[in-house]
């Protein structure tokens, strides 16, 4: 018996030609003729148009055309998010400003020109007189009396006002309950920084009337669904290719206005066009994430139990609504705030608030690591309001372990999960109570150690289409795929997912191989091209593997019977008869009769001699929708030391069990643990976006936006439990995202436990040198 | 990312360069200042000559003083044995800017022109009473660090002069460090701190101090200077002087967003102790 191929943890097939510089992205496609889109941008926050004055860029060397919002007749960009039941807004969103910008990098002409630095140089020439209006950054402040309004027809800022659960109810438990407590918590504006910035080259052919879009995207199929609805031809007539896309963490799911306008360009002008984006422009205009002011409550017993957790968020949404703004901080946000835990009652209301930041969005995690983090804040909390180690409390709370399906106050139906379990392995990875008995002796010798401890569950691997649209989202969340094997038995596995930088043409190619038993190195997985792959709704929301997988598992066990029926047919058995392993099928009895899955897919296609009512061929489609989100969870846990001198924060460890289900592939797993934990640590120690008070953005360079660096952490210590889903083909979870959810309120907590003898409670994220420093220093007053 | 048009040119001798340069010109060393910022279209120069080739230029010597070339790279004093003995501040400097690709193009001539309050090397230069020599169309210069460095992005250099290169006194009998706190986005310096201290058994005679990053531009700092010679270094010593940098650094400082100027002045301190401890 050979070692499976499902749970090795084989090398990344998409490797080499990443890390030689061979991959092919989108700006490294060369048409010949093609002209470069430089996009004029505000330089203010909020402004009225006075007038445009292109004649001199026009004039220049190499200088096509300008045109502005008034040439430009699009529809206006999408919302495709609309959540019910909470009086939405969906302001216009021009793909070029009309009459007035609304954030600093808001477009306002473009240029089209032979060369990309002569395009710049248009840019820079093209005259925009503005009268500058008074701006507002901070959610919660826009959705005052008063505040600058920012969209006539979005009344006091306000786009949405969710709030779903019973009020009444929530308020009785607070009233009853021993201990309440309270923070204000700020979840800071964050830059997806994706490796490569976003891009976008389109191509009109007239005579056939089709449009070819190269764009960085993680969802190609709705792409071509909207620059179809804002160009106005049939969808059949765009294509969408999706090449190489380097990393997107949310940033590539939107349609944005650069998308549709260099389509716009290439229609008109009859010529390709391109566009990409420096990285200041990706700083200024790409989607941000998080951006949330959230008033949290915990109700607790004086023994530890946790009786409700109820918050009002104000939820900055940014100077337009994007794709799936609205979702983020409503759907995908309060229907979390259970957790892992026997929380019975849950309140959240999040006010979607427009401002005049860039547009925010989905970024890894997208709602639910706000969720988590309020949550263990709030856990933390109350460890401290009754005296109790929050470890502790955490355990008193958690939900005990079940296999299939418990329903927790916030509605949702979690699938499986042993919470305990991994709570306590990691608590033992780590030495708890062995950490306290050092932290104490630390102390004493006035160092500063702390250890922080989340337990964590998310709602992924998106998700019931019937949900999607129960929750207003403006599209299926199915997938689909197609198993195609050649005559001479290499498989092509057309998926409508958009895999970029996941690994995931190395483990959908290891479900088809488990299935199948053909090598991994005769898959290929297809994707990003919506005319060679079928629909499906896109990467995102830890989705590709327990969705896409999914059909893939399927579509081969489909292909599998197939294989078992010819097989029977060629060798004169019964079907019942034949035994399958590792590739082959043999007839009981008799091991040397056997055609392998090779020479049954070279017959099928040849089909000389096909059983009665057979078809020819051997490839089968698969359409998947999962009949619920899928659960992971597990537990984190660092150990910091803070130097109270300065402020600086060393990670010292950082403990991880997390649990997908069976690990299709354990490196990849752990790589995706790896990414996602640092992501959330920088949120939590480096990671946020500024903005000045009239809205300029103070971090625009990676000068001052803080990156993550390697040298920054820890060797990471990954455990594992193992929980299939109960409802999935395959008993896959989603991992994706996990990371970014766990780590953040994790190395917070920690922290705030190294600087509790100093008397410090509380301290905005990033937790910077100087922020820290500065509130020991108030805490000493 | 995108420059304005600009023209090339290389130089094969110093005569050559200033013969070349004009006023919207400048010179191009390593290029890993003046590139980012003409990318970001901050500055727009029309055409660049450039000094890499030429030979008198690059090159460290140790004839009683030492002299650097101003196109010897970071990395290449970072890692000359002449350097670490006779001023290991410089070295240890030189070694912890940016990254090692930074190092390998960077040069100490790039460095101090361009005059980034946040870069390491200007603070050791300060505090170990470096030379700055200059050529220019009307001859030949040299200013002293202090001296050379005016203000934020601001040198003693006019128009059309060219830095040949650094000279600074053996120190090969003082005890030097340079300590930096770096900046977690751009690991420039929040604060650098370069001591240079010269000793007799436990007692200081003399000390010479210098903090860049929390300042506008690398400050010499007398009252911590003073704080420290004649002292045995303990630890009252230290605080006196930690108290003293501060005020030297007063009127100078600098900050941005995330580590505003009172975070960094207080950080002096700390990190001038950490300088003295690592000198000592
Ligand atoms: C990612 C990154 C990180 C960095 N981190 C640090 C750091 O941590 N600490 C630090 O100190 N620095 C840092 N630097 C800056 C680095 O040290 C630069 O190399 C240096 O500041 C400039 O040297 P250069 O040779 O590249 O100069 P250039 O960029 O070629 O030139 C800079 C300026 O100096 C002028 N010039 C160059 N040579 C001469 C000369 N001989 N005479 C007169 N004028 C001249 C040029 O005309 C230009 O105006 C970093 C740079 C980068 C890109």
């Amino acid at each position: 018996m050979s070692t499976r191929i499902f749970g090795s943890g084989i090398k990344r097939r998409e490797d080499p030609r990443l890390i030689t510089g061979e991959a092919r992205y989108t700006d490294d496609i060369k048409l010949p003729g093609v002209l470069h889109m430089a996009v004029v941008r505000s330089p203010y926050a909020h402004a009225n148009i006075v007038s445009i004055d292109s004649a001199a860029a026009e004039a220049m060397d190499g200088v096509v055309a300008v045109f502005t919002g008034d040439d430009i007749d699009l529809a206006g960009m999408p919302t495709a998010w609309l959540i019910p039941d909470s009086d939405l807004k969906t302001p216009e969103h021009p793909a070029l400003a009309k009459g007035k910008v609304r954030y600093v990098g808001d477009g306002v002409a473009i240029v089209l020109a032979d060369d990309r630095y002569r395009a710049q140089d248009a840019a820079d020439a093209v005259v925009v007189d503005y009268e500058e209006l008074p701006a507002v950054i901070d959610p919660e402040a826009a959705a005052q009396a008063g505040a600058p309004l920012i969209h006539d027809d979005v009344e006091g800022n306000i786009a949405f006002r969710w709030a779903p659960f019973d009020k009444e109810a929530s308020d009785a438990v607070f009233e009853a309950a021993d201990v309440v407590v309270s923070e204000r918590i700020l979840q800071q504006r964050l830059l997806p920084t994706a490796m490569e910035t976003r891009a976008a080259m389109a191509q009109y052919n007239a005579a056939t009337q089709e449009l070819t879009l190269w764009c960085t995207s993680q969802n190609p199929h709705i792409h071509r669904f909207i620059i179809s609805a804002v160009t106005g031809l049939n969808e059949n007539k765009v294509r969408v290719i999706a090449p190489e896309v380097g990393g997107g963490f949310g940033s590539k799911i939107p349609c944005y206005p650069d998308e549709a306008l260099v389509s716009w360009a290439a229609m008109k002008l009859g010529v390709p066009v391109k566009w990409a984006e420096t990285r200041s422009e990706n700083y200024q205009v790409t989607i941000h994430g998080r951006d949330h002011v959230q008033h949290v409550q915990m109700a607790a017993s004086s023994e530890g139990k946790i009786l409700g957790v109820r918050a009002t968020v104000y939820a900055g949404m940014g100077g337009y609504l994007s794709t799936a703004a609205p979702g983020i901080p409503t759907i995908l946000h309060g229907l979390l705030y259970v957790g892992p835990y026997t929380i019975d009652s849950v309140y959240c209301e999040s006010i979607g608030v427009m401002t005049n930041g860039a547009p925010t969005d989905a970024y890894r995690g997208a709602g639910r690591p706000e969720a988590t983090f309020l949550l263990e804040r709030m856990v933390d909390n109350v460890a401290r309001e009754i005296g109790m180690d929050p470890a502790e409390v955490r355990r008193k709370n958690l939900i005990p372990a079940f296999e299939d399906g418990y329903d927790v106050a916030a509605g949702l139906t979690y699938d499986s999960g042993d919470y305990p379990a991994a709570f306590e392995k990691a608590l033992n990875m780590a030495g708890y109570d062995d950490f306290r008995q050092a932290q104490a002796e630390a102390l004493a010798a006035g160092r500063y150690l702390g250890i922080g401890v989340t337990a964590y569950t998310e709602m992924c691997g998106l998700g019931p289409s019937q949900v999607a649209g129960a929750v207003g989202f403006q599209g299926g969340l199915w997938e689909s795929a197609t198993v195609r094997v050649t005559p001479t038995g290499k498989v092509q596995a057309l998926i409508g997912a958009s895999p970029h930088g996941q690994g995931s043409e190395t483990t959908l190619a290891q479900i088809i191989a488990e299935e199948l038993g053909f090598p991994v190195e005769d898959i290929e997985v297809v994707h990003g091209d919506t005319t060679e792959t079928p629909m499906g709704w896109g990467t995102y929301g830890s989705r590709t593997t327990p969705v896409t997988g999914a059909a893939l598992a399927k579509a081969s066990q489909k292909l599998k019977d197939k294989a078992r029926a010819l097989a029977a047919h060629l060798m004169e058995a019964s079907v019942d008869d034949i035994e399958y392993a590792d590739g082959s099928f043999s007839v009981k009895g008799s091991p040397d009769q056997a055609q392998s899955i090779q020479e049954v897919a070279l017959m099928a296609h040849l089909a000389w001699n096909m059983p009665e009512g057979m078809d020819p061929g051997f490839e089968e489609s698969q359409f998947y929708d999962p009949p619920n989100f899928v659960y992971p969870f597990g537990t984190h846990i660092a150990i910091v030391e803070v130097d109270a001198a300065t402020g600086v924060i060393d990670l010292q460890r950082y403990i991880a069990v997390d649990d997908c289900g069976p690990q299709i592939n354990p490196e990849i797993v752990a790589g995706q643990i790896h990414g996602g934990v640092v992501q959330g640590v920088a949120q939590a120690l480096c990671e946020g976006a500024i903005y000045s008070d009239d809205g300029q953005l103070l971090t625009g360079t990676m000068q001052d936006y803080c990156m993550p660096k390697a040298d920054m952490f820890p060797n990471f210590e990954l455990g594992e439990t193992v929980t299939p889903s109960p409802h999935h083909p395959i008993g896959v979870k989603g991992v994706g995202e996990t990371g970014t959810i766990a780590s953040t309120p994790t190395v917070y907590n920690a922290v705030l436990d190294a600087l509790a003898p100093l008397g410090v409670e509380q301290i905005d994220m990033p937790l910077t040198s100087a922020k820290v420093w500065g509130a020991i220093q108030a805490a000493r007053q | 990312m995108w420059p304005n048009k600009f023209e090339y040119a290389r130089a094969g001798s110093v005569d050559e360069a200033l013969a070349m340069i004009s006023d919207d010109g400048k010179f191009l060393a390593g290029g890993h200042s003046l590139l980012p910022v003409m990318k970001l279209r901050l500055d727009a120069p029309a055409h660049l000559v450039d000094i890499n080739r030429i030979e008198s230029l690059s090159g460290i010597s140790a004839n009683g003083d030492l002299t650097i070339g101003a196109t010897t790279t970071h990395a290449e004093i970072a890692g000359s044995a002449a350097v670490q003995s006779m001023c290991a501040a410089l070295a240890s400097a030189c070694g912890q800017v940016g990254d090692q690709a930074v190092r390998n193009f960077g040069t100490i001539g790039g460095n101090i022109a361009h005059a980034d309050p946040a870069s390491d090397p200007p603070t050791v230069l300060v505090a170990c009473g470096a030379t700055v020599n200059i050529q220019g169309a009307a001859g030949a210069r040299s200013v002293g660090a202090e001296d050379f460095f005016v203000d934020l992005f601001e040198t003693a250099l006019d128009d059309g002069e060219l830095i040949t290169s650094v000279s600074l006194p053996n120190c090969s009998d003082c005890q030097c460090a340079y300590v930096k706190f770096p900046h977690p986005a751009s690991r420039y310096a929040i604060v650098g701190v370069a001591v240079c201290l010269k000793m007799d058994g436990d007692t200081c005679t003399q000390a010479d101090v210098a903090v860049g990053g929390a300042t506008v531009k690398a400050v010499k700092c007398a009252g911590a200077e003073a704080a420290l010679a004649g002292s045995a270094l303990d630890d009252a010593a230290l605080e006196a002087a930690a108290a003293a940098v501060k005020a030297d650094i007063a009127d100078w400082l600098a900050g941005d967003i995330a580590y505003p100027e009172s975070y960094r002045q207080q950080m002096a301190g700390v990190f001038l102790k950490r300088a003295v401890r690592a000198a000592s």
